[in-house]
């Protein structure tokens, strides 16, 4: 084999000349892990390095074509010029969210400023549009860009007490900035054995095996093949214990494309290059059923045997006499929505590793939830509580997608069985085909109003697809109901859900559970009722606004904290001035119209009347820095620095102060999964409590008063109370088993109560509210909708980190547009990221992020959650703009071009 | 992501085209941007030896002949995006920023291009309104033939099993025609074609049409040109030409339903496109 010779990172590597992809070459041969892989395909620019100063993807670059070349990856940029500049301005703008595509976006960035020291927009977008960024939303990617040749600004930490409210710097972010994150691919250990999970190729098949024993025994370097015979304990997993449901490895028949039937183990290259197809199975394909109304056909086959009629649940939730209120109403209005699959799209695939320590099994995964991976890997292993250790991995985006297991069983029983350790990485195609996807729903609406514009009543029916297995299916038809009507007063209400199962992937958690799809439908018809009525559409929205005091669908009372009115109000000016841009673009005629577009939102944080704690833990080492024991997964979202601000002002210490030990599920309490927008409702209280606790402890110490102001120094504190100033020896206390010298630990679970069989009860005991404004322009001739603006104003109670919030909100707004306008996923046929197509840079635009602080009763310092409200109004504000430029409403997502022009044809039709 | 191409897959550079044609007539994959092999080799390794061309430096660039553009297949989007070529050429040129993204670009050759054959493929329809041919290499050889009849059908080509795509041969007869390349995607970058479509077009003294050519891709097996669109465009004041354009004249192409548009709606935003080029080279200089 012939040598090619190059220059890596400024030293001279020699390597074999081969088609091995640079990608591999770098990651598993040098250990170069800040070199991500999102696709292999090209399609994502996770493992964008420069060659000759040029941006190339490294999947698709053959290492025998850099013979002379001089190539560059961020670990070689690292050390100085353009990239510091642009690193710091990354930190600053907060441009870092989950960090697995600031690598690729880093390299690019610095391949641009090399050609061009000072771009504008317009060519960082050309220079960057082919990386993809799942959470951002790009706006603060291109922001650090922009001010990266200027960049000199670096804030210092705010001053004790004033950490709430400060724009902190992500205090994660120089790892993910640097590229020293450790992702689930990026930490397995030398000689791992490779895993891979062979997977039915049909919707629907039976299968048998052949002589797997002989495979093995013929297939030079592979160990074993495992299936469901070789699971020691319950074959069966799922996030909602009572309707686990979903075999590990299947056992007799598949009920979707994509689900496992068997595993290879062996040594990582022998494995790596196999055929899967050469492992001896015979596959019987049945006939699936592939759609809703299929499954729900009379005779219809089930795909489990004890769900009559393929339903796996229903839910609603009823109020008042809904046909004397449409009686009375003196208009009712009714439309059908329907909305696809979609898909998560992080740019992580899943991937993990995992060892065998005695009897218990270790497992670094990439996971929003490591407790119930724990719970959930013991009952398959058959392992007793605490066989199992979680150490989630730094997390490349989840969404609620990694709340569920997917790789984890595959490396705990392959470290089990063979006593080694075990590694594996899902393709894309694997990740997209094999993993949870936002419920399709099909909805119909029906809304009943006075002529004064009073909401009387709503009827709200919607069926979700959710896919071969229960998941979150639950969680999802229980929210729904109580959200569908969205934030407003209604004299009578009935909503129901109904889930169902069919022969696609499961349907699970995507960022809303259920109702970005419900509020599409509820605020879309919601706009045809205003104009049916003559009334502007946010006056009608604000006289039935929902207000503390006045009760919600399930009958509960708020008292604080409601600030629907608030975003909308916020809104008024915005939409005023762009309907008056719009009214002037559309008066020049032509082929492009205009329109402005609203939508509001509730969002109930935390599970739905069923117990969600956290427990932290904070305590004070001797060196005097305090320990945050921070078990809420931070994927990105931010909780690692949420937690520290609140921590420091409730200690009453700095930022600077504190040190945070991650999840692991042996040493750190359960915060509960970062999942339905709880973290920093949740955790945060439970950071409140314990970092109060822990203050009133040190005061104590020093027998001060609540009104002392403390100070740390290495080895000291120094407690200042009425002149006087008490110091402390660390060193003389005594510590604990984790080393502290003092401790406090809390649990927070939000006061709800369980909804009776009508839906009445308290669900959540907060509600975050907002609403966006949309500007869009319409290509009337070929139905192309460009958003131009978006204006978000959220009631986020009190805004512990406005940079992170707005974060929130654009990667927010962007997973909109992509619902709006482009995102459907089609079982068998959209399994990579060039056919299933999410946002790049160049298609989101400028959002302006209001933030409203209504200071929540219950919140910790008045903070509410977040992450999911993002979401929720952006589809339905674009299809209200587009509506309001085409005259015509689009009632079903994505809006392509096709479903644009037939709206306008068939308004035309109207109109005829 | 380890996965793939661990098991040794033998990796050949050949010396020449010709050394590279018997590799390939001995069964060897052809690696050149990579933009098509590494996408289609996701989770499995190679099947076959690998023959990367990408060192065979007589397939790289642009060459002013006589009576021809000759452009070596392994010209890169990015080169041909950055070549100092005449105004027909416009329109291949905005294709080529068109194409996925700078790294993309950075990669992917216009022989490659051609080789996959993608209904899709942005190049194409530019190269067919150009009038371009193809160099094919062989052991016995080298044959000129037109894009148009090297291309068969989806994802097919007449490129025998010993044959190398070594060049695209452009006429230099209409160096000063207009052209214009407009393609629709369902999101700004990185995405494959809806309909795209091509136009080259020389325009006399008086603003007439001498001669359009016009190609529209993603709407049939492979891209197509509008002989009758373009025989009646002939004598039309570029000025009026596209509202000459009706339906009919597309009616050669044959669209299909995916996952990216309906049929239907690739024949319609076709027509509006074709209009739209066409206005476009009445307004270029």
């Amino acid at each position: 084999m012939t040598v090619v010779r190059f220059e890596l990172n400024g030293a001279r590597v020699d390597a074999d000349a081969s088609a091995r992809r640079l990608s591999a070459f770098l990651r598993e041969d040098l250990g170069l892990t800040a070199t991500k892989v999102g696709c292999d395909a090209g399609d994502c620019g996770a493992c964008t390095v420069l060659v000759d100063d040029e941006p190339v993807a490294a999947c698709m670059t053959a290492v025998g074509q850099l013979d002379g070349k001089r190539v560059e990856t961020l670990e070689g940029l690292d050390a100085g010029g353009e990239i510091d500049a642009l690193q710091r301005s990354f930190l600053h703008h907060g441009a870092a969210q989950c960090g697995i595509c600031t690598p690729g976006m880093l390299v690019a960035a610095c391949g641009l400023l090399r050609s061009d020291p000072a771009p504008a927009e317009p060519r960082v977008q050309d220079a960057l549009a082919g990386v993809l960024c799942r959470c951002t939303g790009y706006r603060k990617i291109i922001e650090a860009v922009v001010a990266a040749p200027t960049f000199e600004e670096v804030l210092p930490n705010p001053p004790s007490g004033k950490a709430v409210g400060h724009r902190l710097p992500r205090v994660d972010g120089a790892a993910k900035l640097g590229g020293r994150e450790i992702f689930g691919d990026d930490g397995a250990p030398e000689g791992a054995l490779l895993v891979r999970v062979v997977r039915s190729p049909h919707h629907r098949a039976r299968f048998a095996f052949g002589d797997l024993e002989g495979f093995v025994a013929r297939t030079p370097g592979v160990e074993a093949v495992f299936t469901a015979a070789d699971v020691p304990g319950r074959n069966r997993f799922g996030v909602i214990p009572a309707m686990a449901d979903q075999p590990v490895f299947a056992e007799a028949e598949t009920r979707f494309r994509g689900e496992a039937v068997a595993m290879v183990v062996g040594e990582a290259d022998a494995v790596a290059a196999l055929d899967l197809t050469e492992v001896p199975i015979t596959w019987e394909e049945l006939r699936p059923i592939m759609s809703v109304d299929a499954a729900r056909a009379e005779g219809a086959p089930r795909l489990h045997p004890d769900r009559e009629g393929n339903v796996l649940i229903r839910g609603q939730v009823r109020r008042g006499d809904l046909d004397a209120a449409f009686a009375a109403s003196d208009m009712v209005i009714e439309a059908e929505y329907s909305t696809p699959f979609l898909e998560h799209a992080y740019i992580e695939p899943e991937a993990g590793f995992a060892r065998r320590v005695g009897d218990r099994v270790e497992v670094q995964v990439t996971t929003q939830s490591p407790h119930m991976d724990r719970e959930e890997l013991e009952a398959i292993i058959g392992l007793p509580p605490g066989g199992v250790r979680i150490l989630p991995t730094s997390v490349g985006g989840g969404f609620g997608s990694k709340l569920d297991l997917s790789v984890q069983p595959y490396i705990a029983l392959a470290t089990w069985h063979l006593a080694r350790p075990a590694r594996i990485t899902y393709t894309r195609p694997e990740s997209m085909m094999s993993t949870t996807k936002r419920h399709p729903a099909a909805m119909r609406v029906k809304i009943g109003a006075t002529r004064d514009g009073r909401l009387t009543a709503m009827d709200f029916f919607g069926r979700f697809d959710t896919g071969a297995y229960a998941s979150w299916g639950p969680t999802v038809a229980n929210r729904v109901p109580v959200h569908a009507g969205g934030p407003y007063v209604y004299e009578a209400y009935l909503a129901r859900s109904e889930a169902v199962h069919t022969n696609a992937p499961p349907a699970g958690a995507f960022r809303g559970f259920g109702v970005p799809q419900s509020t599409i439908a509820s605020e879309g018809l919601l706009d045809e009722l205003a104009d049916a009525l003559g009334i502007d559409a946010l006056e009608l929205r604000v006289r039935n606004a929902l207000t503390a005091g006045a009760p919600t669908v399930t009958g509960q009372v708020f008292h604080g904290g409601v600030g629907y009115v608030d975003c909308l109000e916020a809104l008024r000016s915005h939409r005023k001035q762009a309907r008056a841009d719009a009214a002037v673009a559309n008066a020049e005629g032509g082929r492009f119209r205009r329109g402005v577009g609203l939508a509001g939102m509730w969002y109930g944080c935390g599970n739905t009347s069923l117990p969600n704690p956290s427990t932290i833990k904070v305590g004070l080492r001797p060196d005097g820095r305090i320990v945050l024991f921070q078990g809420a997964v931070d994927m990105g979202q931010g909780p690692n620095t949420v937690m520290t601000q609140i921590c420091a002002d409730a200690v009453g210490v700095s930022v600077g102060d504190i040190v945070l030990v991650g999840a692991d599920t042996d040493s750190t309490p359960d915060a509960g999964k970062s999942s339905a927008s709880r973290q920093t409702f949740v955790s945060g209280n439970a950071t409140l409590l314990a970092s109060t606790g822990l203050r009133a402890d040190l005061l104590a110490l020093a027998d001060a008063s609540e009104d002392a102001t403390l100070e740390l120094a290495p080895g000291r504190l120094a407690v200042h109370d009425r002149g006087q100033v008490a110091e402390i020896d660390l060193a003389t206390l005594a510590v604990d088993a984790d080393g502290l010298v003092s401790v406090h630990r809390a649990t927070f679970d939000p006061p709800t109560s369980p909804l009776d069989e009508d839906g009445q009860g308290e669900p959540y005991a907060q509600f975050g509210y907002g609403a966006h404004l949309a500007e869009v322009e319409v290509d009337t001739e070929l139905g192309t909708v460009r958003v131009l603006r978006v204006v978000a104003a959220h009631d986020v109670g009190r805004a512990v980190n406005p940079t992170l919030i707005e974060g929130q909100v654009e990667g927010g707004v962007a997973q909109g547009i992509g619902m709006a306008l482009m995102e459907a996923y089609v079982p068998g046929r959209t399994e990579n990221l060039h056919d299933y197509l999410i946002p790049t840079i160049g298609d989101v635009p400028e959002v302006l992020t209001i933030l409203i602080e209504s200071n929540d009763p219950l919140g910790p310092y008045g903070a509410k959650g977040i992450g999911e409200h993002a979401v929720v109004p952006t589809a339905p504000a674009i299809l209200s703009a587009v509506r309001d430029a085409i005259g015509a409403p689009v009632r079903h997502v994505p809006a392509t071009p096709d479903l644009v022009l037939a709206a306008i044809a068939a308004g035309k039709e109207a109109l005829a | 992501m380890l996965q793939g191409s661990a098991r040794p897959t033998e990796y050949l550079v050949p010396a020449d085209v010709a050394e590279a044609t018997a590799m390939k007539a001995a069964g060897a994959l052809v690696l050149a941007g990579g933009t098509d092999v590494y996408p289609a080799h996701v989770g499995r390794g190679f099947a076959e030896p690998v023959v990367d061309i990408t060192g065979l430096e007589e397939l790289r660039g642009v060459d002013v002949l006589d009576g021809a553009y000759r452009i070596g297949a392994l010209t890169r989007w990015a080169d041909v995006a950055a070549a100092a070529l005449p105004a027909c050429f416009d329109g291949f040129r905005a294709a080529a920023r068109e194409i996925g993204a700078v790294q993309v670009q950075n990669a992917g050759t216009i022989g490659g291009n051609l080789c996959t054959a993608s209904p899709a493929a942005d190049g194409i329809p530019n190269l067919l309104a150009l009038d371009a041919s193809v160099e094919l290499a062989s052991p016995t050889g080298r044959r000129v033939l037109p894009v148009a009849s090297f291309l068969t059908g989806y994802r097919s080509t007449t490129l025998a099993g010993d044959e190398l795509l070594t060049a695209v041969i452009v006429p230099r007869d209409r160096e000063d025609a207009r052209s214009a390349f407009l393609k629709l995607g369902l999101r700004r970058y990185l995405v494959i074609s809806v309909v795209m479509v091509a136009a080259v077009v020389t325009v006399d003294d008086a603003g007439l049409i001498d001669e359009a050519r016009v190609a529209v891709g993603a709407c049939a097996p492979v891209a197509q040109r509008l002989p009758q669109l373009e025989d009646e465009l002939r004598g039309t004041p570029i000025d009026a030409a596209a509202e000459r354009v009706r339906p009919a004249h597309l009616g050669g192409l044959s669209p299909i339903d995916d996952v990216r548009a309906s049929a239907d709606y690739r024949r319609h935003a076709a027509v509006t496109l074709v209009r739209r080029v066409l206005d476009a080279c009445a307004v270029s200089p």
